[in-house]
C-alpha cells in the first residue's frame, strides 16, 4: 500500500470509532499534558532563580575567608579570617579587570525611627557597592568616599526597612537610632525582591563600612570583599588576577593553599540551578509515568481492537492484504492516535500551565524543545505500544480470522 | 488416494465435457487440483475434510458445488481461493503451482486472480459501498495502472448499484450487500470467481437476482464456482460437482440449465437486474 493510502485507511478506521479513539487518546493527552505542565513549572522556577541571581549583580565576584571546600583536601572552611581593608584596596589599585571593589561587614540589630522599631541587618560597604550590585536609589543619594573616610553616621535604607519605619513617605533627611547611635538617612534603595534562597534583599540598611566597624559592630575584620567586572567575559581572568593579588597580599608561599575563596556569579548560580534542574527532572519523571500509563492504555485498546476487528482483518487478508499491510495499518493507527493525543496534550498542557501560573503566582515556561520532545515521545509510545497488537493482527490466519465470530 | 469406486467414471464425464468445450487445451484450464487432501487436527482427533480431490476447471465454466453440510465444500473453496493450504496434493491456478507458495505470494494471488464472495457478505462496516469495492485495488502490488475510484464505480455499475455508491452496508438490503460483495470480487478482474453459499442469507427472490447476475457475468466470460446446498440454485450452473465426506462423488454437466435471467424477466422483483 502506498503511504498516502495507508494514512487514509488508518484515519478512516480511527474516525469510524470516535468513542474508542477518544478514550484511547485520553491517556496520551493526560500524560503529555502532565509532562508539559510539570516541565513548565520546573523551567519557570529555573527562570525565576536565574533572574534572582542576576539581581545580585550581573558580573559579581565574592571573596570570602577560608579555603574553598571543593577541590582537594580542605582544611575546613572556617580558617582564621585574614580578609582586610588592605586586601580590598590592593585589589582596587592593582586589578586591571575589576571595575568596582567593596569590603563588606555586617551586623544584625534594631533600628528605631519615626516611633517605629525594625530588626534588620546593617551592611557596611564602600561607595562602589551600588555599582557592584547594580542597585539604584529610589530616593536621596549614596555616601561618597570622603564620608567613608570620615566615618560619617549616614545610612541608606533598603525598601523594606523604609516601608516599616516610614510607611508611605520619603525618609531622606530623617534621623534614626541604631544601637543608640543616632544616624541620618540620606537615601532609599530601589526594591530588588527576594534572593534565590528566599531572603528579602530589601531588608537591609547600608552604611559606610568604616562607620559600621568603629561605631556599630566594633569589629575590625571584614567578612567579604565584593567586586565586579564590566563584562561577564572578564570574570574568569578577574578571578585569577584577584587570586594572585590576594596571595601576594597575604604573603602566601608557593606551597601554601589559599586562605580565601574567590567565587563568581555563575558558581553561585550553578549550585542553585542544579537544584531546580533536579526538581524539573523529578517532576518530568513523575509525569512520564502517566504518559507510560497512557501508552499501556493504547496497547490495551489496540489489543482489544485486534480481537474486535478480527473479521475486518480476515476480510482485508481475503482480498489480498499481506500480513505486513495489516501490521502497518495497525501501527499507523496507533501512531496517528498517539501523535494527535500528544498534540492535544500539548495544547492542554499550555492551558493548564497558565492556569497554574495564574492561581499560584509561580512563573511557568514552555520551551519549543519541551513540545518537540513531548510529541516525539508520544509517537514513540505509539510505535512501542502499537507494535505488539499490530504484530498479533498480522500473524492471524486469513481463514481463522474470517471465521471469527 | 482411495475413493468411491464410482469416482473414475464421473471424472471421465467431466473430461468429456471439457473435450466438448474445446479439447484439453491447457490454455483453457483455469485451475486443476490433484489429490488434494485436507486434514484438521483437533487435539488427538483428526478430521479428514477432503480426501483426494481431482478437479479441473476450464475458462468460462460455471460450476455448482453441492453436498450435505460438513461434506467439505467450504474447505475446498478456501483451498481453491488460496485462503488455506491443502494438507497434501497439488493445486495449479492460472498456470502456477500454488500450494507451496509463501503467505505473501498467496495474498497477492488472492488479490489478483481470485474474487471471493461469502455467505455473510463480509463487507467492512461503516464503510461506503465504493470504499468497500475499491479496497482490493488498494492492496494491488502488481503495478497495473488502474484508478481505484473509477474501477470501483464501474464494478458497482456492473452489478446494478451505480446509484448506491455512497451507502454504507447497513443502509443496503441483503441482496444489495451481496451485490456490493460481488462488485468487490470483480473489481480486480480475477481469473475465477468463487462464491461460498452466496444466497444462504437471502430470500428466494433475491437469490434469483444474485444468480441471474452470476449467469450474466458467466455469459460475459467469467469462470464461476458456486457452493450451494439448494438443488434449484445448482441447476443454474452448467456443471455440477457433488461432495460427500471429502470425496467427489459426482461431476457432470447439467442437462437442463435453469435460466435465472429469463425467470427474472418474466416476473421482475423489487430490484431490477442491471441491463448490461
Ligand atoms: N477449522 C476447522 N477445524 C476443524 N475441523 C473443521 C474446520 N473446518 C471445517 N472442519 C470440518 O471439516 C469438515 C468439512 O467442513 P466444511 O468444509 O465447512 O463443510 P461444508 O462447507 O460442506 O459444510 C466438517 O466435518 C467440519 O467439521
Ligand atoms: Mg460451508
Amino acid at each position: 500500500m502506498k503511504g498516502s493510502t495507508l494514512i487514509k485507511v488508518a484515519s478512516q478506521s480511527i474516525l469510524k470509532n470516535k468513542m474508542r479513539t477518544l478514550l484511547t487518546m485520553l491517556g496520551i493527552v493526560i500524560g503529555v499534558g502532565a509532562v508539559i505542565v510539570m516541565v513548565a513549572i520546573g523551567q519557570g522556577a529555573q527562570g525565576q532563580i536565574q533572574r534572582q541571581i542576576d539581581s545580585l549583580g550581573t558580573n559579581l565576584i565574592v571573596i570570602t575567608p577560608g579555603a574553598s571546600s571543593s577541590g582537594g583536601v580542605s582544611r575546613g572552611a572556617q580558617t582564621y579570617n585574614r580578609l582586610s581593608i588592605a586586601d580590598a584596596d590592593k585589589i582596587r589599585n592593582e586589578s586591571l579587570y575589576v571595575n568596582a571593589v567593596s569590603p563588606v561587614v555586617w551586623t544584625r540589630t534594631q533600628a528605631i525611627g519615626n516611633g517605629n522599631n525594625w530588626r534588620t541587618s546593617i551592611n557596611g560597604v564602600s561607595t562602589d557597592y551600588p555599582v557592584i550590585r547594580n542597585w539604584d536609589l529610589q530616593y536621596g543619594r549614596f555616601f561618597d568616599s570622603s564620608e567613608v573616610r570620615a566615618q560619617r553616621r549616614l545610612v541608606i535604607l533598603g525598601h523594606t526597612v523604609a516601608e516599616n519605619l516610614f510607611p508611605g513617605e520619603d525618609p531622606t533627611g530623617r534621623r534614626i537610632q541604631i544601637r543608640n547611635v543616632p544616624v541620618e538617612v540620606i537615601g532609599v534603595l530601589e526594591p530588588k525582591g527576594q534572593t534565590a534562597s528566599g531572603s528579602d534583599q530589601d531588608d537591609v540598611i547600608l552604611a559606610p563600612y568604616t562607620s559600621v566597624q568603629t561605631r556599630l559592630s566594633g569589629w575590625s575584620r571584614i567578612f567579604q570583599i565584593m567586586a565586579s567586572t564590566s563584562t561577564p567575559a572578564e570574570l574568569p581572568r578577574a578571578q585569577e588576577e584577584i587570586t594572585s593579588i590576594m596571595r601576594e597580599s597575604h604573603r602566601l608561599s608557593e606551597w601554601e593553599e589559599n586562605d580565601f575563596t574567590v567565587r563568581n556569579q555563575n558558581d553561585i548560580a550553578d549550585a542553585a540551578q542544579s537544584t531546580t534542574e533536579v526538581m524539573t527532572m523529578l517532576l518530568a519523571a513523575i509525569a512520564s509515568i502517566s504518559l507510560l500509563v497512557g501508552g499501556i492504555g493504547i496497547m490495551n485498546i489496540m489489543l482489544v481492537s485486534v480481537t474486535e476487528r478480527t473479521r475486518e482483518i480476515g476480510i482485508r487478508m481475503a482480498i489480498g492484504a499481506r500480513g505486513r499491510d495489516v501490521m502497518t495499518q495497525f501501527l499507523v493507527e496507533s501512531i496517528v492516535m498517539s501523535v494527535i493525543g500528544g498534540m492535544l496534550g500539548v495544547a492542554i498542557g499550555f492551558g493548564a500551565a497558565s492556569l497554574v501560573a495564574g492561581a499560584t503566582g509561580w512563573s511557568t515556561a514552555i520551551s519549543p524543545e519541551t513540545v518537540a520532545v513531548a510529541l516525539l515521545f508520544s509517537a514513540g509510545v505509539g510505535i512501542f505500544f502499537g507494535f505488539y497488537p499490530a504484530r498479533k493482527a498480522a500473524g492471524l490466519n486469513p481463514i481463522d480470522a474470517l471465521r471469527y465470530e | 488416494m482411495s475413493g468411491p469406486p464410482t469416482l473414475s467414471s464421473r471424472t471421465t464425464h467431466a473430461d468429456d465435457l471439457a473435450a466438448f468445450r474445446g479439447g484439453m487445451n491447457d490454455n483453457n484450464v483455469v485451475m486443476r487440483t490433484q489429490g488434494v487432501c485436507k486434514v484438521y487436527s483437533m487435539g488427538t482427533t483428526q478430521v479428514h475434510a477432503l480426501r483426494g480431490v481431482d478437479l479441473t476447471v476450464h475458462r468460462g465454466e460455471m460450476i455448482a458445488i453441492v453436498g450435505a453440510s460438513g461434506s467439505g465444500k467450504s474447505t475446498l473453496m478456501n483451498i481453491i481461493g488460496c485462503l488455506d493450504y491443502p494438507t497434501s496434493g497439488t493445486y495449479y491456478l492460472d498456470g502456477v503451482q500454488v500450494e507451496k507458495m509463501s503467505k505473501n505470494a498467496l495474498a497477492d494471488i488472492r488479490n489478483q486472480k481470485i474474487g471471493f464472495v461469502f455467505q455473510g457478505f463480509n463487507l467492512l462496516a461503516r464503510t461506503s459501498a465504493l470504499e468497500n469495492v475499491e479496497l482490493p485495488l488498494l492492496y494491488d502490488r502488481s503495478g497495473r495502472k488502474v484508478n481505484p475510484r473509477k474501477a470501483a464505480r464501474e464494478a458497482l455499475e456492473r452489478v446494478g448499484l451505480g446509484d448506491r455508491t455512497d451507502h454504507d452496508p447497513n443502509e443496503l438490503s441483503g441482496g444489495q450487500q451481496q451485490r456490493v460483495a460481488i462488485a468487490r470480487a470483480l473489481v480486480s478482474s480475477p481469473a475465477i470467481l468463487l462464491a461460498d453459499e452466496p444466497t444462504g442469507n437471502l430470500d428466494s427472490q433475491t437469490s434469483i437476482e444474485v444468480l441471474a447476475l452470476f449467469q450474466e457475468l458467466n455469459r460475459q466470460g467469467m469462470t464461476i464456482l458456486v457452493v450451494t446446498h439448494e438443488r434449484d440454485i445448482a441447476t443454474c450452473a452448467q456443471r455440477i460437482i457433488e461432495l460427500r465426506d471429502g470425496y467427489v462423488i459426482r461431476d457432470e454437466a447439467i442437462r437442463s440449465r435453469r435460466d435465472a435471467i429469463g425467470e427474472l424477466k418474466v416476473k421482475p422483483g423489487p430490484e431490477a437486474l442491471p441491463t448490461s
